[in-house]
């Protein structure tokens, strides 16, 4: 590689402080840090460092989006072709090349939209370019019904870089998920655009499919027309990546692995969820597990409630904090017929209240100090 | 056998270069240099000058703020060198030895039948008080200040440490003698701390009348940091104090012998060393003449004045730093590695999962000082508490420092910690925080704030 090295090395003169190209300073540090890790050395403090760096984390966290993607944009095609009709006819490829055309230009709108801002900002003040929307891009339209206009889908991107992180000072300041803030924004934007039973399903032609999700169905008081099984592989409408607990389970095992997310919010997340299902099993005829099968809970608690950012810093805060958000998703669904999927709102909750968490736990830390010095005073 | 104490969080980073445990004889230690820099918040004053003739236990400068806490060169001959950095900041004096050391006369007494002023008198005069460091703060210690207990530990866990056993075999004498007159200066509530792996036959098993605790775990289980926040904790207002154990045996030897002896015996390890084994110097000795003809010198090296985790850079033609009890010698990492961050990096160490490195915990690795990505703000959570075994929230405690909020870092507990003891956060850290320097600025600003 080391001709990729000399050519940047010969360029790099060009975008330091007075060279021609100075505009563009964060973006070619950004892109050159991304092919080479920097020759910097250590001065002062450890003179060895851990060979793990941000980027490595963040790729991980989208390898593990990788097999939920990859169903999600195949599940777009096999839901569109189940609801006109011609399934048996058609091959997994055509489904899978039908829900790519749907699914890339979304993928394609976040990260330009949001890599854009992000570029911008990053020169504006100087900084170098982070890598967190490298995962925040890809969450956002896994997030999203797959009929969401691509102009929202920019929209909503561009309100999440920028007020949901960038005003903060960027990736590690935010205080909500930013993938989530972009569905929120979404949802009380354009609120028709993203509930009811017709966004759900891809269609070709201005007459919208209408077909309701397991989580409509649970609202409106019906049975649900899906099986445990399609819940878990992932066969129903609903937000293109989050449908198969299968597929988010295999996200799941790598990143609790490789210890990229944190387990305690993982199973608390799921625990709390299961609680609270039980809890409203006679009131809204939905099995306790049933509830961590449909909609975007699972997806919720694996990739969104486990964002080291936004969520609790201290192991006991993790455990209140995931607790929380399984219950109140569960709250949400089952008494708010306004909202028929609570995950979003739970987790954005939480994050608010994540801080306030951790203020208690290490309160107790600092009274436990107190303490033991008031015992040695006497 | 008393308590041993079991530590479960922390890292023991294995490196290439562990020194062989056979002691060697340097050759002739040919220069030797007292840094001020090596005491944190000191402000020196200069008693000597170029030219001046000097025995070993002479004063080379005073604490400005302590006048009676002196610093006395390790070795007799002429001053120098008297080197300056930037705004006449003292860096450096350098003595040139003689063939043979001679020793300023303290006389040499039974520690025993002094009394506590004159104990303390005698390590004041001859320059052994900065050995003695207290809690909070990590400074040398205020002779006015009587502390709660003084901890010894006779173990260092970080990477590529001497090995105490091998160190001070057969000094039995000093050490007792070192820490009686421990006992002298703190009510007798002396602790030396072991490592519960430390065979029954160690010296350290002999020394009486001090209190035994066994330590066990990974790095920083050796930190004298950890173990008194495990046995006795610093409350607001109380001290404790800290002395390395090889330098309890120059204490021991102040008393037995009646003179600063400042042999010591350090290992020179790392992966740039071609024979890594024990040597026999003297406390600030040169490098150069620690270092000629021991290293590989087949890429671009790093010395270091200490452990890769805390030590201090030094260049061939520095001195062996005032605490340090080794050197170590790795390679620079100034280059670039194509797509780094997505190689599977077999050779690459890391404490996270991302790397194969969790596979094969027993493997040893060669690490450079490459700074292994860049500069981001917090993100990862939940990642220093793994080796920082206290009972403290590490982030809070550095963002109440960022934050300069004195109170709050009071309460979470900044008297406990000094920077060696948060060196693996700053290893392990994916946003490449660096810790130590915050914590530093941390204790600096605590100073200057309560005085």
């Amino acid at each position: 590689m080391n001709f990729l090295r000399n050519y940047l090395d010969r360029q790099k003169p060009k975008f330091e402080k007075g060279g021609k190209l100075e505009k563009f300073h964060s973006v070619f540090t950004g892109f050159e840090s991304f092919l080479f890790v920097p020759n910097t050395t250590t001065s002062g403090g450890a003179h060895i460092r851990d060979a793990v760096d941000l980027k490595r984390t963040m790729i991980i966290v989208v390898l593990a989006l990788v097999p939920a993607l990859l169903f999600g944009i195949y599940n777009v095609g096999y839901q569109h072709f189940n609801a006109v009709g011609g399934l048996a006819e058609t091959t997994f490829f055509q489904l899978f090349f039908y829900g790519l055309w749907k699914v890339l230009p979304m993928i394609v709108v976040s990260y330009v939209v949001g890599l854009g801002i992000e570029f911008a900002v990053a020169q504006m003040k100087g900084h170098e370019i982070n890598e967190g929307f490298l995962v925040s891009g890809l969450l956002i339209p896994m997030i999203m019904p797959v009929e969401a206009p691509l102009w929202m889908v920019a929209l909503s991107t561009a309100f999440a870089v920028i007020i949901g992180k960038e005003i903060f000072g960027g990736t590690g300041m935010n205080i909500w998920n930013p993938a989530l803030l972009a569905r929120a924004f979404f949802f009380f934007s354009y609120p028709s655009m993203i509930s009811g039973d017709k966004v759900w399903i891809a269609g070709d032609t201005a007459d919208a499919i209408s077909q309701a999700t397991p989580l409509a169905q649970m609202a409106l008081g019906q049975s649900l027309s899906y099986s445990n099984a399609d819940m878990f592989w992932g066969f129903i409408p609903g937000s293109v990546g989050e449908t198969s607990m299968f597929c988010i389970l295999l996200g799941a095992i790598l990143l609790l692995v490789t210890n990229v997310a944190s387990w305690r919010i993982m199973l608390s997340v799921f625990a709390g969820g299961l609680l609270m299902g039980w809890v409203f099993e006679p009131i809204v005829h939905v099995a306790a597990y049933q509830q961590l099968l449909m909609g975007g809970f699972a997806f919720g608690a694996v990739f969104m409630a486990t964002d080291p950012v936004t969520s609790s810093q201290t192991n006991v805060g993790k455990y209140i904090y995931g607790l929380l958000i399984g219950a109140m998703a569960v709250i949400i669904r089952c008494i708010n017929p306004g909202y028929p999927e609570g995950m979003m709102l739970a987790i954005l909750l939480m994050n608010t209240f994540a801080p306030l968490i951790d203020w208690f736990v290490v309160q107790a830390n600092i009274k436990h100090r107190l303490k033991r010095a008031k015992a040695v005073a006497n | 056998m008393s308590k041993v104490i079991k530590l479960k969080k922390g890292l023991d980073i294995k490196l290439n270069g562990e020194a062989e445990k056979v002691v060697q004889t340097t050759g002739k230690i040919t220069r030797c240099a007292l840094k001020p820099t090596d005491f944190r918040a000191l402000t020196p004053k200069l008693v000597v000058k170029a030219g001046d003739e000097v025995k070993a236990g002479d004063v080379l400068f005073i604490d400005k703020l302590h006048p009676e806490i002196k610093f006395t060169t390790p070795v007799s001959g002429t001053i120098e060198a008297i080197n300056r950095g930037e705004r006449r900041k003292l860096l450096e004096v350098v003595v040139k030895a003689d063939p043979e050391i001679q020793y300023r006369n303290f006389g040499s007494t039974e520690v025993n039948k002094l009394n506590r002023d004159e104990v303390i008198n005698r390590l004041l005069d001859a320059g052994l008080w900065p050995m003695i460091k207290q809690r909070p703060y990590d400074i040398v210690a205020d002779p006015q200040v009587t502390p709660k207990a003084i901890f010894v530990s006779a173990f260092d866990s970080a990477p590529l440490a001497p090995d105490y056993d091998v160190v001070l075999n057969g000094e039995e004498k000093n050490l007792q003698t070192g820490m009686d007159c421990l006992r002298k200066l703190c009510n007798k509530n002396v602790n030396l701390n072991l490592s519960a792996n430390t065979p029954a036959t160690s010296v350290f098993n002999k020394l009486q009348q001090v209190e035994i605790n066994y330590f066990s775990g990974p790095h920083p289980a050796g930190n004298p940091g950890i173990q008194i926040n495990h046995l006795n904790p610093i409350n607001k207002g109380e001290q404790v104090w800290v002395v390395n154990i090889q330098d309890v045996m120059i204490i021991g030897r102040l008393f037995n012998d009646g003179r600063y002896d400042a042999r010591k015996i350090i290992p020179l390890a790392g992966s740039e060393v071609t024979r890594p084994q024990y040597y026999r110097t003297l406390a600030g000795a040169s490098i150069n003449d620690m270092t000629a003809g021991k290293l590989k010198n087949a890429v671009e090296q790093r010395i270091i004045s200490g452990n890769v985790l805390t030590g201090t850079e030094v260049k061939s033609d520095g001195y062996l730093g005032f605490y340090d009890n080794q050197i170590t010698v790795i390679p620079e990492g100034d280059h670039y590695q194509f797509l780094g961050w997505a190689a599977p990096g077999f050779n690459k160490f890391s404490a996270s999962k991302l790397f194969p490195s969790f596979l094969c915990p027993k493997k040893q690795y060669t690490l450079d000082t490459n700074y292994n990505g860049e500069r981001r703000a917090f993100v990862v959570s939940g990642q220093y508490e793994k080796v920082f075994p206290m009972d403290i929230y590490p982030v809070y405690l550095l963002k109440a420092i960022l934050a300069q909020d004195i109170d709050r870092m009071e309460q979470l507990g900044i008297y406990e910690v000094a920077p060696e003891d948060m060196a693996l956060c700053e290893f392990v850290c994916t946003s490449k925080t660096p810790v130590q320097q915050i914590v530093s600025d941390g204790i600096a600003l605590m100073m200057k704030e309560t005085n």
